[in-house]
């Protein structure tokens, strides 16, 4: 099997992918409807998403299952197809990437508060363990355990892969910029505290994704670097925060703005980059092209 | 019964709900909420004092929330505290004792499945003292024009988590204005801004849940 790992050993920076969302979208993907099923209705729809990601240049694709948990998928009475509903968005992903590209496979926050005692841990658990185990046979290299915010779900969720798969595992956060300058996720974790709890749970890589433009990821980065200087660090950045246009949903920052801060990123320590909310095929290109320069 | 009602407050601020609860750590094995209130109602403590303390005690937590020197698992047991107390005076609601603010009608947009800031926002109000009638999330805007129809006065709260559902927003507030010209909308969630929020037709933005409550105290209250 393929070994993110080693790639990144060499000290190679890689190149990941931009939002999904926007894109399926603009194929006409409805609101209220689940993104996820696509994955079996609109396969070629899916299909064509990751593939303009991998033209762009991007080194490792994602996959459209963010919100493929049980209990996310749940409110559409899908959560009794979500090892078929995961597998297929692997094998398209894979479909897209050929062989000699990465693929992780996407898992999301499941939207519920474990200290709030409603849900049972172990019903989160089985649940990660269900989407992994489909991502896995779908054909993913690793998994991205991504916009977390809870310590206690993250490392839970960290855990079910390690202990169902064999799968290379990514865990990122989503930091806001709190009134007196510093981030933390909503749930009030900082950077550095989820670098020891994520790396002892059994996260390879660890990082952060949504909320923040390149700038902030880059004091996020520095962060998580005070922390632990060898871990590699991944970072999914927006395309800075959304702004209305004309009843239109815009986000400022262009190709050409992200990848002038690109280097910058590298320079603090970030190992693979890439885009979130509002990030196209023509920005990961933009980033591409900066990275070889 | 001062001393009590002060410890009620206490208790919703800091969200100690009851002795069993080992939340706040420092305040494990007090007495909490639910224990003050039975005893602040034996004592013949009025249903409307008891109320102001509870009021208090989010207002507290929420502008501590909104500075981010607390977080949202702090503002959602302080909420759970104020349900506790909230259980207590349900009678003196019903039997006209005690009256709430106004009706605050609140969901997430249609598209969008987050409920955790709605939630945030759902507890604070009616800790401040409005009836909150919650419509969950993914809602579409026929139902908000259904339940406006059904609460004349009444304000509502559109939330968004995602950017991609930040134009279905829009939408429903073009809808509701429409069907309900002067109902009141105010809007919140994390991809938004003031100025997104004034450009959708929104009448009022509120970034965190003690700002929504000083949004509809000012706007709301006939």
């Amino acid at each position: 099997m393929k070994s993110l790992l080693k790639v990144l050993d060499t000290g190679k920076i890689l190149i990941s992918d931009g939002a999904w969302g926007t894109l399926l979208q603009g194929r006409g993907l409805q609101p209220g409807e689940c993104p996820e099923l696509w994955n079996i209705s609109h396969r070629t729809d899916v299909l064509s998403i990751a593939r303009s990601y991998v033209d762009a240049g991007a080194d490792i694709i994602l996959t459209n299952s963010f919100g493929g948990s049980p209990s996310k998928l749940k409110h559409y009475e899908l959560d009794d197809r979500t090892a078929e509903i995961n597998q297929a968005a692997a094998a398209i992903s894979r479909e897209a990437s050929g062989e000699k590209g990465f693929v992780l496979g996407s898992m999301g926050p499941t939207g519920v508060i474990l200290m709030m005692g409603e849900v049972p841990e172990e019903t989160l658990y089985e649940g990660f363990c269900i989407q992994a185990k489909a991502l896995e046979k779908g054909g993913v290299d690793g998994l991205c355990i991504e916009t977390m915010s809870a310590l206690d779900e993250a490392c839970l969720a960290v855990r079910a892969v390690k202990e169902s798969t064999s799968l290379e595992i990514a865990c990122t956060f989503t930091f806001e910029r709190t009134v007196s300058g510093d981030f933390r996720t909503m749930m009030g974790v900082s950077p550095s505290e989820i670098v020891g709890a994520l790396i002892e749970a059994g996260a390879d890589i660890i990082g952060t994704n949504c909320g923040n433009g390149f700038d902030g990821m880059i004091d996020i980065v520095k962060e998580i670097r005070q922390i632990d200087s060898k871990i590699p660090v991944l970072v999914h950045a927006n395309a800075g925060k959304p702004v209305v246009q004309d009843g239109k949903t815009v986000f400022p920052e262009t190709p050409e703005m992200m990848a002038a801060k690109v280097d910058k990123l590298i320079h603090v320590g970030a190992n693979i980059i890439g885009g979130c909310c509002g990030t196209t095929p023509d920005h990961i290109r933009a980033l591409t092209k900066a990275i070889v320069h | 019964m001062s001393e009590l009602i002060e410890k009620i407050g206490i208790c919703v601020e800091r969200g100690k709900v009851n002795k069993a609860s080992p939340f706040p750590p420092d305040m494990k094995g007090l007495d909490g909420a639910d224990e003050y209130t039975k005893l602040a109602i034996e004592a013949k403590t009025s249903a409307d004092a008891i109320l102001q303390a509870c009021n208090d005690g989010m207002q507290r937590v929420g502008e501590k929330f909104g500075k981010n020197l607390v977080f949202v698992p702090e503002l959602l047991m302080a909420a759970k505290a104020m349900h506790a107390v909230m259980a207590h005076l349900k009678p003196f609601f019903q039997s006209g004792t005690v009256k709430t603010k106004g009706t605050f009608i609140l969901g997430t947009v249609a598209g969008d499945l987050h409920d955790i800031g709605k939630n945030l926002v759902s507890m604070v109000i009616e800790g401040n003292g409005w009836k909150v009638i919650d419509l969950g999330v993914d809602v579409k805007a026929p139902r908000f024009i259904q339940k406006i129809s059904e609460n004349p006065g009444c304000v509502v709260g559109l939330s968004a988590l995602l950017t991609t559902t930040i134009a279905n927003m829009a939408n429903t507030i073009k809808e509701i204005k429409t069907t309900s010209p002067t109902t009141k909308v105010i809007v919140g969630g994390a991809p938004l801004t003031a100025g997104s929020a004034q450009e959708m037709g929104a009448d009022g933005y509120a970034r965190d849940p003690q700002a929504a409550v000083a949004l509809l105290n000012s706007i709301g209250v006939s």
